[in-house]
């Protein structure tokens, strides 16, 4: 790692968490990866930037059949991601849900050092990136210059909503985001315009209902049409250009809350000094350990030779993980290999005997 | 085999054999026709595989379903002639057809 962050980061506060590893990831990987660790009593925390688990599988395709899980013919992703929700369960792993990894650094007792964007602090072991595609994020719209806007006029996300008060915004979307938000913010703006490109909305039906009731009352309004350019300077839109069936037009507005889905970003994991291949973190096939001891990827996020993005592939490179990590978590204890059939220590664990 | 040209926005255009069963989107990706990125490969989930149909087979290609209707949400520059071309199967029928890629995809 570079030598900026072998520095000693902020103090330790009462507040930071330590514990053995820390998984990054709560997609299927992440899921399993506790599992493996906590075969061998190596207790995890888990973060992802979702506010539930499952990663791709629940964000992308819930409802969707999957045929390539061993032993299950036909799984949803949903299903996949609650049968691994009850398989973890004995070792109560504890979540962070909503929250990005963003700093990580070695102290100088060799263990890592973890921040959150929301301030949550780690001490760990080891560290186990299961961030399969990288943190779902906003997409954001390939609008001219929109970066020059966002975090000043433009917005994926509204922290507080006083935030909004006495502005005139404009929200962009079909989904219960923008039907949610469009609800929460016309009380306190000045103005409200929801632009969708078309009038038929994918949000829940009563939150459609009562957004068109706002319309009825002339409280919002609602513009069928698309945003194709922004009107602004240092940072603060002066308008958005919508295309309609009837022409362009120029809409004046303060604050644009563009809500078009999420789509994966490799994020912080760039930042940390690892060796990466094409943007996914160069592991060997002994430990799936990174160029950085102690930190482990498994899952689509890591490459070898060979590598396939399978989650029955991140199911394998769990458990070989675990094995490695337990060489640095204990290192003055032995691994010995038990079956979980057998073994009535593995099974008190499961809770099973 | 069913031929299909594809036309960049700078004019470039690119004709394609591909076998009827496979996608609109296969069809590009197996002969690396730029600009059409599949990123949930197919799956109706992300909207960068987003293409134009030709004015004269857009009768024969038709209209999206509901769920590739509210995946175009997520596209941009959507027109009256948007599809997903992950959703369009290939047959005999769409010999010949004709599809514009978009400038960007989301």
């Amino acid at each position: 790692m570079t030598s900026t962050t072998l520095a000693p980061a902020a103090p330790l506060t009462s507040e930071t968490i330590e514990t053995d590893a820390i998984v990054i990831g709560a997609g299927p990987c992440g899921l399993f990866a506790v599992f493996e660790l906590g075969l061998l009593d190596i207790k995890a925390h888990v973060v992802d930037i979702l506010d539930r688990p499952g990663g791709q599988c629940a964000e992308l395709y819930p409802e969707k059949p999957i045929y390539d899980v061993p032993a299950l013919p036909i799984v949803t992703g949903q299903e996949l991601t609650d049968r691994l929700m009850e398989q973890i369960k004995p070792f109560n792993p504890q979540f962070h849900f909503s929250e990005r990894i963003d700093a990580l650094s070695r102290q100088p007792d060799g263990r890592f050092r973890l921040t959150t964007d929301a301030g949550t602090d780690f001490l760990a072991k080891v560290v186990v990136v299961a961030a399969g595609g990288g943190s779902f994020t906003p997409k954001r719209p390939p609008l001219p210059g929109i970066e020059n806007y966002e975090g000043t006029s433009v917005f994926y996300s509204v922290r507080k909503i006083e935030q909004m008060r006495g502005k005139d915004v404009v929200i962009v979307g079909g989904g219960d985001s923008a039907l949610d938000w469009t609800l929460n913010l016309a009380p306190v703006a000045k103005s409200l315009t929801l632009v969708h490109r078309r009038d038929d909305f994918r949000a829940a039906p009563h939150s459609v209902e009562k957004m068109r009731k706002l319309v009825e009352e002339a409280s919002i309004r609602l513009l069928i049409g698309q945003v194709v350019a922004l009107e602004g300077a240092n940072g603060e839109l002066s308008a958005v250009e919508i295309k309609t069936s009837n022409g362009n037009e120029r809409l004046p507005c303060t604050a644009m809350l563009p809500f078009f889905g999420l789509t994966m970003k490799l994020g912080p994991v760039a930042d940390w000094g690892l060796n990466l291949h094409e943007n996914l973190i160069n592991v060997d096939t002994e430990r799936f350990e990174s160029s950085e001891k102690g930190i482990f990827a498994i899952g689509d996020i890591n490459w070898y030779p060979g590598k396939l993005k399978l989650i029955l592939s991140g199911f394998h490179e769990a458990a070989l993980m675990a094995q490695a990590a337990h060489r640095i978590v204990y290192p003055d204890k032995k691994v010995l290999f038990q079956y979980t059939t057998s073994s009535s220590s593995l099974q008190k664990k499961l809770g099973v005997k | 085999m069913t031929k299909i040209t594809f036309i960049q926005p700078d004019g470039e255009s690119q004709t394609v054999d591909v076998e009827n069963g496979l996608t609109v989107m296969e069809a590009a990706k197996l002969n690396d026709v730029p600009g059409i990125e599949a990123e949930c490969g197919g799956a109706c989930a992300c909207a960068t595989c987003h293409v134009y149909v030709d004015e004269g087979w857009r009768e024969k290609v038709g209209k999206p379903a509901e769920m590739e209707e509210d995946m175009l949400d997520f596209a941009f520059d959507v027109r009256e002639e948007s599809r997903l071309s992950c959703q369009i199967k290939v047959s005999d029928a769409l010999d010949g057809l004709i599809v514009r890629v978009p400038a960007k995809q989301f």
